[in-house]
């Protein structure tokens, strides 16, 4: 048997977690800071904290790295660069390892690419959101639709693969007017779309709003032809979905999103950050702390960020793998299921799943959810792992 | 302590309709006489339990000793014996009555009499109580003392003129009420020097002191260290303490004629001390007992089958405690081809049942479901045979019954006249006959002839929500009266669920099958699948609902690699599911159980 994430690869996410201003939708681990970031006391602490984990986990092969946030695209190149050279120093990297940045598409941020081109970033996902500048002002982004295609334009120019998000599901959007965005989307981002849901989270400006009434978001009714018509759309432009919210060509996926997906090993660098190991302990959750000023004491001090390791315990890995596994059109594979969580999917749950049509059980021997399931995905995972 | 002269002694309890601030009162009557410290008042202190607070009402009698002085100079003891206010509970307030010798009837002054005035009062006067009115909330700015003087003597016939007005919320005229428990009430009867004759109150279970046993002295004195005889057991106990409340427990070294406090001894299980018994010393036995009280029935039961079925010894040693405490509440074992291993259980109406199940959930951390609850109806055989129904899932062949009869209740409402209209429209639903229909000043008093089974789920909710809270009610089971009943049975995807099955009147049968369904389908959740709810008579069936399938129910975004949060929400998740009973592929949510027979029209 191969090792148990051997396929997976081995990511490391590295999380900048300062933003120019707060999005009202966003409930990530984002700040806002008026005085300027000390991004070379940041560079030491995400050097320190990589030297840490590598310590856990040597000798993993890097396949994929990910600059997350926030807005990593605030950082400077110089910075980008000093943290893939530590990333270097720790662990053996592959030569075709895929390095994506996050970037939000206004002109100034875009005028940064080619140093993240320089300095190593072969992939940027960028944060477009709305094609249209109504819904963007809605959301309270700060860059316009044409801009954001200029960015697109530029990265499409410098990078050999990238990517967009947008956010669908809007206050008053139809399956109509969504098709046709969409469709537009599509012409321009040639291999990657990420395509979500607008949910909203407790703790955000779009909240409070929505408690108060003030905010209406598509019922679930029209959330679910909304999403059927993005099936559908990206399906039929060659960019079916390989994952719940993200859509590819053929070879296209995003190999460090799969690395979550697929259950593999992951360090977390920077503040808010994630991170699973497997070490002679177990494999461990592990989590930083959020707030950016005292993740950078604590890392100073302790040589760390992290506030919490957990040893997951079978069921919770069995439970993981389920919730991450199932969120990608490949489905998971059973027997993996049994050696993370020391237990079987109850057959009775998952005929019924079938019968219902809800999942489909492949000759390979493993269970994806099925079209008809996706839209209803928590609900099928609660059964399969209850 | 030295011995307290009987005429310096006064017991009493407050009658009051629920809400009219007789626990307010009970608590001005402590802080004013100093048995606690500001410090230690809590608000309604009288009120002990968790639930009791939560919910506001009192259940168990509860009992308190002040020390007044007079104005007369010499230093009273007042016994208060405070009283539960809901219908569910109402042989408490006998028991308590019959421990004193006065009454404080108080009517809050902004409502005026309602039906547990009434009710209450009637029983005070009933065992010979000498009452004293008080106008509570004359605080407010709707309260007309004046009208509800009248009323007060129009209604129930008492003299009012002497009618105390208070507020037990500022204070005011609470001296007043101390004044008159001591000049207006009379001070208890009894012989010092007679062997020892005392009433059994009540009695519950104290984790620290065992069975205690809460006694009104009649003759005689009772002393630490003597050994005493239950009349009506003929067990001989040894009696380690004695004690007052004050509210805290205070020992003292004797009790004489005429005073209320507690004992503890050699009592194992509350189950051995009747409450209504008379206690002699053994060694002195008296020849006459006292009259005691009729003993408690249960008249709604309802199946307690626990969620997880590894809980049933748990639940089983849970019922068991709080019985030690409920005499009211029986318990035998059942099973049910749905719930599995359960009991089946009697309760004195429905809140004390939805107050025990609380109490099993909360203090015992058992996760229950509740069947219908349901009367009993006595069965009349073909063959001759009578039996007792408890349990419409043991209904037998239909061909072989005679008759069935169900208990009717007899039920006396106040309310506006405003609401006079729906009032009498959800009496009529309910297959009630109408009796009386009177006027107290601006209130109808209406008496209904009601059958229980009618009453039982949500008779009481419905009522205050027409009438906004205004309307009271009170009632008394009456007789058994044959009636034409069907049982009527739920599908949930097809497949029947015995839990939810029910004795129906067939007019009603329709209408009610179908708030069954309508209900159901709300509180059944989207599955994956649609799910048919079905209610039938026989292989009738006579309304249908369906349940849709779920839509849509998706994390859309994963942030990054924490999969942490999303395994939190799946435990909730899983949690949730554990809440909810699988029939067949269908999992019920536990509370549907009861809430499906709520109905709203
Ligand atoms: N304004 C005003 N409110 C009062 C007065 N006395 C009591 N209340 C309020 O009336 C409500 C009911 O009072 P309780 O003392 O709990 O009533 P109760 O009769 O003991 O009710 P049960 O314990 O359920 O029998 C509470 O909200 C009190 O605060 C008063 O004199 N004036
Ligand atoms: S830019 Fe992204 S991370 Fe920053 S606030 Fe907006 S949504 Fe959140």
């Amino acid at each position: 048997m191969m090792h148990p994430t051997a396929d997976a690869g081995f990511g490391v996410y590295v999380h900048w977690p300062f933003c120019a201003s707060k999005c009202p939708y966003c409930d990530f681990n984002s700040h806002v800071r008026h005085a300027p970031v000390d991004e070379a006391r940041f560079v030491a602490a995400f050097a320190t904290e990589i030297a840490h984990r590598a310590e856990l986990a040597p000798k993993r092969t890097v396949t994929s790295i990910f600059f997350g946030g926030g807005t990593p695209s605030l950082m400077q190149p110089a910075t980008v660069g000093a943290i893939l050279d530590a990333i270097g120093r720790h662990w053996p990297v592959d030569a075709h390892v895929e390095i994506s940045l996050e970037a939000n598409p206004t002109s100034v941020e875009a005028e940064r690419f080619r140093g993240y081109r320089a300095a190593g970033v072969n992939r940027v996902s960028l944060g477009v959101q709305a094609m249209n500048d109504a819904d963007l002002k809605a959301l309270g982004r700060r860059h316009t639709a044409e801009e954001a295609m200029g960015a697109v334009g530029i990265a499409a120019s410098i990078f050999d693969r990238f990517s967009f998000d947008l956010i669908y599901a809007r206050p008053n959007q139809t399956p109509a007017a969504w098709a046709t965005e969409l469709k537009e989307a599509i012409a321009r981002a040639a291999e990657h779309l990420s395509l979500y849901q607008l949910t909203i989270e407790p703790g955000t400006w779009f909240h409070k709003l929505h408690q108060a009434g003030k905010l209406v978001v598509p019922d679930d009714e029209v959330g679910r032809a909304l999403y059927d018509v993005t099936q559908d759309v990206c399906a039929a432009r060659g960019l079916p979905a390989y994952e719940i919210s993200n859509h590819a060509a053929a070879g296209a996926q995003c190999r460090h999103n799969l690395v979550y997906w697929r259950y593999g090993e992951y360090a977390g660098i920077g503040p808010g950050a994630h991170g699973r190991l497997v070490t002679g302990q177990g494999r461990l959750a592990m989590e930083t702390e959020l707030v950016p000023e005292t993740w950078l004491a604590h890392v100073e001090k302790r040589g760390h960020g992290l506030v919490d390791v957990e040893v997951l315990s079978q069921e919770a890995q069995g439970d993981e793998y389920l919730l991450m596994g199932l969120r990608l059109k490949e489905g998971i594979d059973p027997m993996r299921y049994r050696a993370l969580s020391g237990r079987t999917l109850d057959p009775q749950r998952i005929t019924d799943l079938v019968e219902h049509g809800m999942i489909e059980c492949h000759a390979n021997g493993r269970i994806s959810v099925s079209p008809a399931g996706f839209p209803v995905l928590n609900a099928v995972v609660a059964d399969i792992a209850a | 302590m030295s011995e307290q002269p009987i005429d310096t002694i006064r017991n009493f309890s407050i009658v009051a309709h629920i809400d009219h601030g007789k626990s307010t009162l009970a608590d001005r009557l402590i802080q004013m006489t100093g048995a606690l410290t500001d410090r230690e008042m809590s608000e309604q202190v009288l009120d002990s339990m968790d639930i009791e607070r939560e919910r506001g009402i009192t259940i168990k009698a509860q009992t308190v000793r002040l020390e007044y002085p007079a104005k007369d100079g010499k230093t009273y003891i007042l016994n208060l014996m405070d009283t539960p206010g809901h219908v569910d509970f109402a042989y408490e307030v006998s028991r308590s009555l019959a421990a004193c010798e006065g009454s404080l009837l108080v009517v809050d002054a902004s409502q005026g009499v309602e039906a547990q005035t009434l009710a209450n009062v009637y029983q005070a006067i009933d065992a010979g109580h000498e009452i004293v009115p008080v106008l509570n909330k004359v605080d407010l700015p709707a309260a007309e003392p004046d009208r509800v003087k009248e009323q007060i003597e129009e209604v129930i016939g008492l003299d009012a003129s002497n009618a105390i007005p208070i507020s037990a919320k500022t204070g005011l005229g609470i001296p007043d009420v101390l004044e008159a428990i001591v000049t207006r009430l009379p001070p208890p009867r009894g012989d010092r020097d007679a062997p020892l004759k005392a009433l059994l109150v009540d009695s519950w279970y104290d984790a620290y002191l065992g069975v205690v046993v809460l006694v009104r002295i009649v003759d005689g004195v009772l002393k630490k260290g003597m050994t005493i005889k239950l009349m009506g057991t003929n067990a001989i106990h040894g009696v380690d303490k004695i004690g007052v409340f004050r509210p805290k427990m205070v020992d003292v070294a004797e009790l004489g004629p005429g005073e209320v406090g507690f004992l503890t001894g050699s009592i194992k299980e509350v189950a051995d001390t009747a409450v209504g018994d008379t206690i002699n010393d053994a060694k002195r036995p008296c020849a006459e007992a006292l009259p005691g009280f009729k003993p408690v029935q249960p008249v709604v039961f309802c199946g307690l089958f626990p969620v997880d079925a590894a809980d049933f010894e748990n639940l089983r040693a849970a019922m068991g405690k709080l019985r030690l405490n409920d005499a009211s509440f029986s318990y035998e074992m059942e099973t049910s081809a749905a719930l599995g291993f359960g009991f089946r259980c009697g309760f004195l109406g429905l809140l004390h049942l939805e107050i025990i199940q609380e109490r099993l959930e909360r203090e015992f951390n058992l996760d229950l479901i509740s069947t219908a609850p349901s009367v009993i109806y006595k069965l009349r055989m073909r063959d001759g045979t009578a039996i007792e129904l408890h349990n419409p899932a043991d209904m037998p062949d239909v061909m072989k019954i005679e008759e069935i009869e169900e208990p009717w209740i007899r039920a006396t409402i106040l309310t506006p006249d405003d609401y006079l209209g729906s009032v009498l429209k959800l009496c009529q639903d309910r297959r009630g006959e109408q009796v009386d229909l009177n006027y107290v000043g601006k209130r109808a008093m209406v008496t209904y002839d009601l059958p229980l089974n009618e009453v039982v789920f949500d008779f009481y909710d419905r009522l205050k929500s027409i009438s906004k809270g205004y309307a009271s009610f009170d009632y008394q089971i009456t007789e058994y009266r044959p009636g034409d009943l069907v049982k009527m049975s739920i599908l949930v995807n097809a497949e029947p669920v015995d839990a939810l099955s029910m004795l129906v009147h067939r007019a009603r049968a329709e209408s009610r099958g179908r708030a069954m369904c309508e209900k159901l389908k709300e509180l059944i959740p989207p599955h994956l699948f649609v799910i048919p709810i079905q209610a039938a008579i026989g292989g009738k069936i006579i309304a249908r609902e369906t349940v849709r399938a779920l839509r849509k129910d998706v994390t859309a975004k994963c942030y990054g690699g924490d999969a942490t949060r999303k395994r939190k929400l799946l435990d909730k998740q899983k949690e949730g599911k554990k809440r909810m009973r699988q029939f067949g592929k269908v999992e019920i949510p536990q509370e549907a159980f009861i809430a499906a027979l709520k109905m709203d029209s």
